[in-house]
């Protein structure tokens, strides 16, 4: 008898199938049934002696949970394409496989970080606020002017899939030119995106546009900083929607009240929720949104019927659809 | 190098009728904004020197276009100019619309925020959808263009006949009742005139998905904002992106600023600072050519 612990709410019919597909494998399975995150303590009871784990970013998945689980733990399911929550060491170690939902997540992905860009570099918030409050008189000439994607350089740090799908949709708008930097060229995808590699340091002087795509690593943990934000264009715009702790949040204000830098939009933020005092809520320029850049319905749909059909997999002993090479 | 006399309206805020009225008295040429009405009345009280009329927009609903013909007024105009930027507004509020972004901010400043979670705030992709555009012309021809690689599946447009440039982006022209019940996003992007005023009322939205996306960046009056209204809260439609409004600017108290799923920007189609400035010299340039009767770089043809 295989156990299974699942630590959020699925889109019901993909939970249904779920449950059917468990059924008939004659399967137990523990769901923690509420939109709210398991507590950590609960997680920990529960997992003890499960087969197998399918969870969602909010769960640390580190030696203690795995200790708790024990033994019997065959495979891992994350209903993310970023697996920054997930110890792959201790995973590695212990012949845990690991399911991810990268590819399906890239349109919605790349979608929000354009719709999040464009609120930013055209001052939608502001502008929607003074409708409601009546900073709105008539038309008028220079009033809530923003900056055109038109004949502008866009600079991509982490050039991966979503990168790559960003440029694609950037391309109509009339992008000038398109950069990149990374750990090392990536000559197919930019060559897809006709992207020029270039250093940190030429990323950040020549963008008009600076979108972080890149994954979390040890490596990139705060590299957008003060030694970032102090090269680029005081007319740039600076939008991350990869992970909040690639982002030095404290010169990232000072950039940006200083005018360093003319905006920020971010999708991700440290730590989640970004409580309700923080100093960057006080500026006009600095956009945030509560980490919904998967938030479509066909997309949450989908990666909620991969996450499960890895996990099917991973518990009969079958390829995953998409597996995470550790 | 020709010298002219200069009256300027030195102030962000509309002229008064009644100062409009006294300071055309005898002008050749008046440049002006889409504020101003340029009706029969104005153009009595500038009197028979007036030769051209130069307008900051690409939109003429404000200009009373037969009074013009009449007096044989040449008229200028920024079209193509501002393609891009309104464009590139009408795609940034379709999609601020369609995944709910005031709404996120709104959560994320109010404490309701609380962590990540599969169906929080989820809204609807272009990927996989059909987008129907009404009216096809330079703007919405744009706008096509900016939408199609975010995985539009199909591109409908309506108008009073088909146009051979939306080959470029397979626009397929359709009827406007089927573009209405196909659409996943219906994107308003003509001209105001007598046969659209109104357009998009009750029978309009009744027609539309109830997942659907409105977004209006044409012009204010051709939405019935009732119905509107009456569509937004009955869930006739999803949601709706409003650049423009009836009127401008829109009342605080207004009912459609209260609604969730409604997003209304104050007209900033073409606000960027590089559009504005082109815009501004192009509008100088129609001018002084209509004074010194060269050709205009942009003349609107009556």
């Amino acid at each position: 008898v295989l156990v299974v612990t699942i630590t959020n709410l699925l889109w019901i019919h993909t939970f249904l199938s779920l449950c059917s597909s468990l059924f008939f494998l004659r399967v137990q399975f523990e769901l923690w049934d509420s939109d709210d995150p398991i507590p950590r303590q609960e997680l920990l009871k529960k997992v003890k002696g499960c087969d197998g784990l399918l969870c969602v970013l909010t769960e640390k998945i580190d030696a203690e949970v795995l200790n708790a689980a024990g033994p019997n733990l065959k495979v891992l399911s994350t209903m993310s394409v970023g697996f920054d929550h997930l110890s792959l060491g201790e995973l590695k170690k212990r012949g845990i496989r690991v399911g991810y939902t990268p590819e399906v997540l890239t349109d919605a992905v790349a979608e929000l970080t354009i719709a999040l860009l464009l609120a930013t570099s055209r001052r939608l918030i502001e502008a929607t606020h003074e409708a409601k409050t009546g900073g709105w008189g008539t038309w008028r000439t220079l009033w809530l002017c923003g900056y055109e994607l038109a004949d502008s350089t866009v600079g991509i740090f982490g050039l991966g899939r979503i990168g790559v799908a960003i440029a694609e949709r950037l391309k109509p708008f009339k992008v000038k030119k398109f950069i990149y930097t990374d750990v090392a060229p990536r000559p197919e995808l930019a060559a897809a995106i006709q992207a020029e590699y270039v250093s940190m340091d030429e990323l950040a002087r020549q963008s008009d546009f600076l979108a972080v795509c890149c994954a979390l690593t040890p490596e990139t943990q705060g590299i957008c900083n003060k030694n970032l934000f102090s090269k680029m264009k005081n007319t740039s715009i600076f939008i991350n929607t990869s992970r909040g702790g690639v982002v030095n949040q404290e010169d990232l204000y000072e950039a940006l009240s200083t005018g360093q830098i003319a905006g920020a939009g971010l999708d991700v933020t440290v730590p989640e929720p970004l409580p309700t005092n923080h100093p960057l809520f006080t500026l006009k320029n600095c956009v945030i949104l509560p980490h919904i850049a998967s938030a479509s319905y066909t997309t949450r749909n989908a990666m909620s019927a991969l996450a499960a059909n890895n996990l099917l997999a991973g518990l009969r002993g079958e390829p995953m659809p998409k597996e995470l090479q550790l | 190098m020709f010298r002219c006399t200069v009256s300027l309206w030195d102030s962000d805020e509309p002229v008064p009728r009644a100062e409009l009225l006294k300071g055309v008295e005898g002008a050749h040429g008046l440049l002006c904004l889409l504020s101003d009405r340029i009706d029969a009345e104005v153009l009595d009280a500038a009197g028979p020197n007036l030769k051209v009329i130069s307008t900051m927009s690409v939109g003429f609903d404000h200009l009373a276009i037969d009074e013009i013909k009449k007096r044989e007024i040449r008229v200028g105009y920024t079209p193509d100019v501002l393609t891009d930027a309104t464009a590139e507004l009408t795609v940034a509020l379709l999609l601020a619309t369609a995944r709910r972004l005031p709404e996120g901010i709104q959560e994320v400043k109010s404490g309701g925020w609380s962590s990540w979670k599969p169906l929080w705030l989820c809204g609807y992709g272009l990927s996989g959808s059909t987008v129907g555009v009404i009216g096809l012309g330079r703007i919405g021809l744009a706008v096509a263009r900016r939408l199609k690689p975010f995985g539009v599946k199909r591109l409908l447009y309506s108008g009073r006949q088909p146009k051979p440039q939306a080959q470029e982006v397979d626009g397929e022209y359709v009827p406007l009742d089927s573009l209405l019940c196909e659409s996943d996003f219906v994107v308003v992007s003509c001209a105001l005139s007598p046969e659209t005023q109104g357009l998009c009322d009750k029978a309009f939205f009744t027609k539309m998905k109830t997942t659907a996306v409105f977004i209006n960046t044409s012009r204010g009056a051709v939405v019935n904002q009732e119905d509107l209204y009456e569509a937004l809260t009955a869930g006739q439609i999803a949601a709706a992106g409003l650049d423009v409004t009836t009127p401008e600017p829109l009342p605080t108290d207004h009912p459609l600023l209260a609604l969730k799923n409604c997003v209304v920007l104050p007209h900033i189609g073409s606000a960027t600072y590089s559009t504005r400035g082109i815009m501004a010299k192009l509008t100088a340039n129609n001018l002084l050519a209509g004074l010194t009767g060269e050709a205009m770089p942009s003349e609107l043809k009556l």
